[in-house]
């Protein structure tokens, strides 16, 4: 009997948010990432409240299925900036997550250190990002990573040729229909012009299904059950992965303990194991158990984010491609100083959720309510991210650099 | 629907935003079949409207009355036998009240639209002749033009306490407004309905030739910015922040100017503030302006500062976004509760405005964001909403109609 497989793989990232920095702050204080703790771009007390709603209850409840089921698996990312926050303010959830991959069935996904988008920006630096990483993974729960993901899930064939080249095994990306056409995302796949790489696509329907509609009480399928979801999958035709791919969040803090997120997590993969065949894989798992059924070519860049699944939501206008391109010009300057303080603290500063506090599409439509970010409003973000970016001048000015 | 609509200023007599107001929302009002008489306390010029009547309210033996462009100042009367007297603001408020009460005993109408305090003698006067309802619309109060709560002339607080009261239905500008009532006359949220104004683009003059400011528009294409504001000199609108904003803003961004559209009481003061802050080179102040020189002034601006300490609403933001400019407002204005793509400081913060006024000069992406973004906002809004919201007042006031007819699809 041929397998079927859930791989199962959540996202865990904190950026660290800057504060309300002025001008009058540029030059003299040059700590952007510490506000107030009762301020709105708190990372300690974000960190705290995630920690409490998600973090926490989510780990209790992986670590009880991981030992009371030996076939349950999953994949997780973390960037170093959540590790790093983490260790700093929440020691008892990188516990929790150390705890998880102590059972050796939970593997970490390569990624960017800092949540970057500097894969397209400066491949040096991306490289340079991606190895920070993987010494921390090594160092925080000693295994390296053989599969990779960029951030948002922002893929084109360059990443693919570039991950095959630098032997990863495997590589994530959001399965658009566009791209797969005909073709169902529940396979594996091979990126064109590769090698020896194999394609995991998310199944955005089924995903979407949990981390965006589980708690709509007006969706037709409300509420969404353990055995409803797996006989959603039973029935769902030939397959041999089902590639259940969202934000770790999606569980307390996206969903939260009220919409019976948790519940649904303890029971699926008693429902879902019912049925001979059924399995859990990693994502290295998954890669060497099944055959790569077709090529995919996608020459632009797609991602998992928004309808448009593109990167319009981090790069779409004016501002963000003001301050992404400025902050990207001081590269060579910043790591010629050596200065590991000023160094961390620019790449503090590619990490991709800044811009996308920049974002005006949602904005400007009157819908606020979709603007989810620490700030008042995007021209805010705007402005407290340039001042910080204009202190990193002042620092380089200082150490005699013109800029 | 027949309204007696009582207001003290239209263009091109206005002193401020309130005949602005004033004017556009009967337009509106009058495009949906309202039968508007409006009656001002002085004979005014050449107006061209046709949608409505316009009557000066003359008291008997008066053939014309002249205001002065200038809000607050005296009225000249001259008499049929041809002698002149000058009447203050307060004796010309009895004077309109008389005026109107003859209208009264003439017209025939089906409820009363006052505006501010103002007309609000006049209007309780024309409730208790006719005994038709009265609705108070509330464009300013006493605390927001003396900058302060629980502030300003007694008298007029005592007007519009007594207004207020006696009204059946009022209607502010914005929440700002609304919250402001409740607060200094202890009026129930419920006998207030909030309908904001707008700028119609309709409204809009097409810029034609050279800029009125050539000298600015020189220095801009040598790096200058140019940040504006229009308004009355006067303590509600928060100049001297700006000023102290500024003098910090050119410390970091010494290529910016300032330029101030107005005249007003604190012109003195606001120009002694500037050469004590060292920054008379910087600063314009144009007096008092219409026409190219009042547009271009929005114009020829990358940014509009509106700092006021307490705005009901502050139509000249939206003009400004209207001829280009993008806005920057305090937290205690009204139009702040419209346009969201705008940046927004509590009036005290002069640090904080001056961060947010170097960010948009040192930086066009983030102008023109603004820019692109609120005036798509703007364009979403128009009179006609405000005056569809109106209209049901009206009708619940009146009994005449449905509700809800006057909400065009």
């Amino acid at each position: 009997m041929t397998k079927k497989a859930i791989v199962l793989y959540l996202h865990v990232h904190q950026p660290f948010r800057v504060r309300h920095y002025t001008i009058f702050d540029a030059g003299v204080d040059h700590k952007y990432f510490e506000a107030p703790y009762d301020d709105r771009t708190s990372n300690e007390r974000i960190m705290h409240k995630v920690a409490e709603k998600s973090y926490l209850p989510t780990n209790k409840r992986l670590l009880k299925l991981l030992k009371h089921h030996p076939e349950f698996k999953l994949s997780l990312s973390i960037t170093g900036t959540a590790i790093e926050q983490m260790e700093r303010y929440s020691p008892e959830s990188l516990q929790s997550f150390k705890d998880l991959c102590a059972t050796g069935r939970v593997e970490i996904v390569a990624e960017t250190y800092h949540h970057s988008l500097a894969f397209f920006y400066s491949r040096s630096e991306f490289e340079a990002q991606v190895n920070m990483h993987r010494d921390k993974i090594k160092e925080v729960f000693g295994q390296t990573p053989q599969v990779i993901r960029n951030t948002e899930l922002a893929y084109n064939n360059d990443l693919a040729y570039w991950a095959d080249k630098a032997g990863y095994k495997g590589i994530l990306a959001e399965g658009w229909d566009p791209v797969l056409g005909w073709r169902s995302p529940n396979f594996v796949y091979q990126p064109a012009h590769t090698e020896n790489i194999r394609l995991l696509m998310k199944n955005y329907k089924l995903s979407d299904d949990i981390a965006f509609r589980f708690g709509d009480q007006n969706w037709s399928a409300w509420p969404l059950t353990a055995d409803k979801f797996t006989h959603w999958l039973n029935n769902s035709g030939d397959a041999t992965n089902f590639n259940l791919f969202m934000d770790y969040e999606t569980f307390g803090e996206h969903q939260w303990d009220e919409s019976g997120i948790f519940d649904f997590l303890e029971h699926l993969p008693k429902e879902w194991l019912k049925k001979e065949g059924n399995t859990f894989m990693t994502v290295s798992e998954v890669i060497d158990a099944m055959p790569a059924v077709d090529r995919v070519d996608v020459p632009q860049t797609i991602t998992w984010a928004d309808t448009e699944r593109d990167l319009s939501a981090w790069l779409g206008n004016g501002m963000q491609q003001t301050a992404i391109l400025a902050l990207y010009g001081l590269q060579d300057k910043i790591l010629e100083t050596g200065d590991l303080q000023l160094i961390e603290d620019w790449r503090r500063l590619q990490t991709s959720d800044h811009v996308y506090y920049m974002c005006t599409k949602w904005f400007n439509d009157g819908d606020i309510h979709a603007y989810f970010s620490p700030y008042a409003n995007p021209y805010d973000a705007f402005i407290a991210f340039m001042n910080a970016y204009h202190d990193l001048r002042f620092r380089l000015s200082d150490m005699g650099i013109e800029v | 629907m027949r309204i007696l609509m009582l207001g003290w200023e239209l263009p091109p007599d206005n002193s401020g935003g309130l005949g602005v107001a004033c004017y556009q929302l009967c337009k509106a009002l009058a495009k949906k079949g309202a039968d508007i008489e409006f009656v001002l306390p002085y004979t005014p010029k050449d107006h061209g409207i046709d949608f409505m009547r316009v009557n000066a309210a003359h008291p008997q033996d008066i053939a014309t009355i002249v205001k002065s462009g200038i809000a607050y100042d005296s009225y000249k009367y001259t008499t049929v036998r041809g002698e002149t007297k000058t009447v203050d603001i307060y004796g010309q408020t009895m004077m309109y009240e008389e005026a109107v009460g003859k209208v009264v005993e003439l017209a025939s109408f089906d409820i009363i639209h006052a505006h501010d305090w103002l007309t609000c003698r006049a209007a309780l006067r024309a409730k208790m002749m006719s005994g038709k309802p009265l609705v108070v619309h509330l464009h300013s109060i006493e605390s927001d033009r003396s900058g302060k709560e629980f502030g300003g002339n007694p008298m007029v607080r005592e007007i519009e306490a007594l207004a207020l009261t006696v009204a059946d239905r009022i209607v502010t500008v914005s929440e700002h407004t609304k919250r402001g009532v409740m607060r200094e006359y202890g009026i129930p949220a419920d006998k207030i309905d909030v309908v904001h104004n707008h700028f119609d683009q309709d409204t809009l003059v097409q810029q034609k030739g050279d800029n009125i400011y050539p000298y600015l528009e020189r220095m801009k294409s040598k790096g200058y910015r140019v940040v504006c504001n229009v308004g009355r000199l006067t303590i509600q609108k928060g100049l001297p922040n700006l000023l102290q904003a500024f003098a910090e803003v050119v410390k970091r961004a010494p290529k910016t100017f300032l330029l101030l559209v107005g005249d007003g009481e604190q012109k003195f003061e606001l120009i002694a503030m500037a050469a004590g802050l060292g920054i008379a080179d910087k600063i314009f102040f144009t007096g008092f302006q219409r026409g190219k020189a009042y547009r271009d002034a929005y114009a020829i601006a990358d940014l509009f500062v509106m700092p006021s300490i307490s705005e009901p609403f502050g139509l000249v933001a939206l003009e400004s976004i209207g001829y280009g400019t993008p806005v920057l407002v305090s937290n205690q204005s009204g139009v702040s509760e419209v346009i969201h793509n705008c940046l927004k400081v509590d009036f005290w913060d002069v640090q904080e405005m001056a961060n947010q006024i170097v960010a948009v000069v040192q930086n066009d992406a983030l102008r023109n964001e603004l820019y692109v973004n609120s005036y798509r906002e703007y364009t979403n809004h128009s009179w006609d909403q405000s005056a569809d919201k109106l209209w049901d007042v009206y009708i619940r006031h009146t009994g005449t109609g449905k509700i809800g007819a006057g909400v065009s699809a």
